[in-house]
Formats: C-alpha cells, structure tokens, sequence
C-alpha cells in the first residue's frame, strides 16, 4: 500500500484554480494513548505538510495532534503552467515522505 | 371592560411575550459566539488584543458529530483577493482540545480559490474557531459549534 493517495483534475485551465485532494496514510498519534500493555505510546504526528508547484510553495500546512489519523487535505492551486505538483511531508519521530503527480494546463 | 375581555387581552399579551422570545431564540447563538470567544486562550493570544472581523469566511463542521476521532471540516473565504488583499495563513482553534492549535495552513503565494477540508479530532462538544490573515493583515474569522457524542483521545485503549 503506498504512503499517499493524490488526485488532481486530468487536465486543468489556464489561470484558474484547480482542485487537489491528498490522502497520507499516517497514525497521527496524539501521545494520550497506551498500548495493551500500558506504556503510553509517545505523540508522533505529521506536522509539516508542503506542496509545491513546479518548484514554487503554495501551501504549507503544519498539523497538530488535532488532525484525524490519515489526514486528509483537500484545497486550491491556480493552474499557471503544465509541470509537476510535488508533496512532502515530515512526522515528528523525522520521517519524511514525499509524492509528486503532473499537471496539465490546457 | 367585561371580564372576559381582560382575559382574552392577558392571553393576547402571553402570546405576544412568547413570540417574541421564539423571534429572539436564533440571534442569541450568533452573539454569544462572538463574546464567548476569548474563552480560548490560545486563540486570545493570537490575536493580542486584535479583533478579526466575523465575516467572509465559513467554518463548516457538522452541529453534531458521533465520533470525535474524524470529523469532516471545512474552511472557506470568500474572494476575490487579486490583485487586492489575498491570504496568507489560516489557523485553526479549539476550545476543548488538549492542544487547542489544531492546525496552520500558509499560502506564500495569492490563491484565487481559499477552500480547505480536511478531517479534524474533537475532544468533546466544544466550539472551534477557524481566523484567517490576510496580506494586509486583516483577520476575518468564523466560529462552528459542534456536539461530540464520542471524544477523541477517550478511546480508553
């Protein structure tokens, strides 16, 4: 199963938003539960979440423990150029991990 | 004035009082939202001393949600923003969580389109208010009210 699921239009208008959907397989672990044997099991969540548009920043979102395990981010780019939107994301313990998809401007 | 008449007036004035506390019933969540909102302290200490403007932005959560562990939300702010002011951050609070800043999201470039959803975790019925920084550095906010039946973080595991 890979680490991600992302869905964006399969072609998208010149200088209009489109519409980006990202799914992170990820516990978000908030640190307030325990495993059966009682030992808390420490706070790991996602935290930083960045997307980039053909190298340029559009969203950096930074998440807390307030976010649902698989977080699920749904939001709007502005179609500029045909190229390649790339995700990377870092958890707490320092895991990174990272996605990329094309995007076509008509 | 018969006797009759007095009591047909006394009901007329009854009904009359109760209408109008039917009529004011739907106002009063709205403006206690406003004044109950500096109840969140991390909230209060973003905006320090500011006070955002409670228009132009949605805050969607359902009114009532059956498991705090994924609750679906949904921030909008309505443009247009180019070439004028466009926004730059969004930040999530809520009243009830153990860490009440649930999320941040930043847009260093302007977007035509501000609409975010994602799947929040509540700890118990509370009120969550989304505030959003513009470029010029306005805020505009929005509060949703949400009644959990079961919390998150309560899973007893």
């Amino acid at each position: 199963m890979p680490d991600a699921r992302v869905n964006v239009p399969a072609e998208v208008a010149r200088g209009k938003p489109f519409e980006v959907r990202i799914l992170i397989r990820h516990p978000m672990e908030t640190g307030y539960r325990t495993d059966e044997s009682g030992k808390p099991i420490p706070r790991n969540v996602l935290a930083t979440f960045t997307c980039r548009y053909n190298g340029e920043t559009v969203l950096v979102a930074r998440l807390g423990p307030g976010i649902a395990a698989n977080p699920y981010l749904r939001f709007f780019v502005t179609a500029r150029e045909s190229g390649q939107l790339t995700f990377e994301w870092v958890d707490e313990a320092g895991v990174r991990g990272d996605e990329r998809v094309a995007v076509t401007v008509v | 004035m018969t006797r009759d008449d007095t009591r047909r007036w006394r009901v007329r004035r009854r009904l009359l009082q109760c209408g109008g506390a039917l009529v004011l019933v739907p106002w009063l969540p709205a403006g206690a939202a406003e004044r109950d909102i500096v109840d969140i302290p991390a909230f209060a200490t973003f905006l320090a001393g500011r006070s955002p403007r409670w228009e132009r932005m949605r805050l969607d959560l359902p009114s009532l949600a059956d498991n705090g562990q994924a609750v679906p939300m949904k921030i909008v702010v309505e443009g247009p923003f180019a070439p004028g002011p466009y926004v730059r951050a969004i930040r999530l609070f809520s009243q009830r969580n153990p860490v009440p800043e649930m999320a941040t999201f930043e847009f260093p470039v302007a977007v035509e389109r501000i609409e975010v959803e994602s799947r929040v975790r509540l700890a118990g019925t509370q009120r969550v208010v989304a505030v959003a920084t513009m470029s010029d550095d306005r805020l505009y906010a929005a509060a949703a009210d949400v009644v959990v039946t079961i919390d998150a973080c309560m899973d007893g595991t």
